[in-house]
């Protein structure tokens, strides 16, 4: 149906919004791509008294590596994130997310910043976030905070952003020849959210083990979830089908996967570990072919 | 905080001005507002891609955009992708293989289309149906939608190639 009748301001700066959050009310609520809001208000799941569009801030745009961090400014759109090469060097489990979601149209508004507020805890870049030990900088008429992703995500749709903060960029550490990255999910249409995925990072040691690993998958919970007992079976072994097979087995106790219209908790195990599989074998497949 | 707000936008070449409310969406300016009716209102929450249109040269979804954001953009719809001819090939191809049955779905398609000719130039069968996968069409005429979009990806490559 029509959105619900609501007010609309334009901010151009930081100094701005807080002015307009301040005196917006409670009720306020900030849009960037709106890929995701204004579908809500066409549901009426929400009615927000004013819109503050900040699509216009200069200061929450802009990716560039510095120190060894990849930092993405929030209002860069997927389609910016997907197209950009420096994304790709530093951290190809982003790029690599962008095609994912949902369809063109889409990803030439939505936002890096709005699916981290916004949380589903089916959607990609979330669960990115806290793959690859990323960081979320929050800022407020207070300044800036920083917050990492693993602690950011607290439930379903729930993140520790407090009011009158926002988040203004995601800083990911830059990813080394030694590190492999994948993400995979299984839906049902190419677009829709995932019925399960996964997004893996491993470190390699020089010896051809794993250093590190973080597996976290997303749509099997209320949040991201890090398997960190699976994760664990990997670290220390060389990765192979045998220590694959291994850290799989164990997945089932760490997840607890509400069920959804898709499906119940033994079908939402069934892909974790399907996905889990699949997703080592092409950090194997990678590592062979480096080698 | 307003409910009103006035924007001036570059509407398929042509300057407007209007006040809108907060509320209006850009398929509703388009086609209440501006009388530009070839944009179709869908589902109205992002789904159908019936209400696809390009705003500062990137198509996107009409229903997810608001008016009231679009001061100083600049938004082409079927009518001025028609007049203007830049997506004639494609249009003729849609009539050469049939590839609109009711047409509904059309407009929106076309401007797909148009995206992705401008970014994948030598799209095979697999990533015309990827990038067209937010577009539906409810007679279910995606074979010859593909074809139609396949033919002229082939043919502008050719083109570029000679």
């Amino acid at each position: 149906m029509k959105w619900p009748a609501m007010g609309y301001a334009r901010v151009e700066s930081l100094d701005e919004l807080w002015h307009a959050l301040e005196t917006g009310g409670a009720d306020a609520q900030i849009i960037a791509g709106g890929q995701s809001l204004l579908a809500t208000l066409a549901f009426r799941l929400s009615e927000p008294s004013t819109l503050i569009d900040i699509t216009r801030i200069a200061a929450l745009k802009g990716i560039a590596v510095r120190d060894g961090v990849l930092s993405i400014g929030a209002l860069e759109r997927h389609v910016d994130i997907g197209r950009s090469e420096v994304v790709r060097v530093a951290a190809p489990m982003l790029a690599e997310a962008v095609p994912l979601i949902a369809h063109p149209a889409i990803r030439n508004r939505g936002t890096l910043g709005g699916s981290l507020a916004l949380a589903d805890p089916a959607a990609e870049y979330p669960a990115c976030a806290v793959a690859l030990g990323a960081t979320v900088v929050i800022a407020s008429r207070k300044g800036m905070r920083r917050v990492s992703a693993e602690d950011f995500f607290r439930g379903l749709f729930e993140t520790a952003l407090e009011p009158g903060e926002i988040v203004a960029a995601l800083e990911v550490p830059v990813a080394k020849a030694s590190s492999r990255q994948a993400i995979l999910e299984v839906t049902r249409r190419s677009g829709d959210y995932a019925m399960a995925g996964l997004a893996c990072a491993l470190e390699m040691a020089r010896d051809g083990r794993v250093e590190s690993a973080r597996l976290v998958y997303f749509g099997v919970g209320t949040k991201p979830i890090s398997a960190v007992g699976t994760a664990a079976k990997l670290v220390g072994a060389p990765l192979g089908g045998e220590t694959i097979a291994a850290a799989v087995a164990t997945l089932d106790a760490e997840l607890d996967p509400p069920t959804d219209l898709h499906g119940g908790p033994d079908f939402k195990r069934q892909l974790a570990r399907v996905l889990t599989t699949r997703a080592l074998n092409r950090c194997l497949t990678s590592l062979e072919q480096a080698a | 905080m307003n409910h009103r707000i006035e924007v001036t936008l570059t509407v398929n070449g042509e300057r407007v001005t209007r006040s809108v409310e907060a509320r209006r969406h850009l398929i509703d300016f388009l086609r209440l507002d501006l009388g530009l009716t070839g944009s179709h209102t869908g589902c109205e929450h992002g789904v159908c891609g019936a209400c696809t249109v390009m705003v500062d040269g990137d198509a996107v979804r009409g229903c997810l955009v608001l008016a009231a954001s679009l001061d100083g953009a600049k938004v082409e719809t079927i009518e001025g992708l028609s007049d203007s001819g830049v997506i004639r090939d494609l249009q003729d191809a849609f009539v050469a293989r049939n590839a609109a049955q009711c047409g509904f779905c059309t407009p929106g398609m076309l401007v797909s289309a148009a995206d992705l000719l401008a970014h994948h130039r030598h799209a095979d069968r697999a990533e015309i149906r990827e990038h067209l996968s937010g577009n539906y069409c409810r007679c279910t005429g995606y074979q010859a939608i593909v074809d139609a979009v396949e033919d002229v990806v082939r043919a502008r490559a050719g083109e570029a190639a000679r």
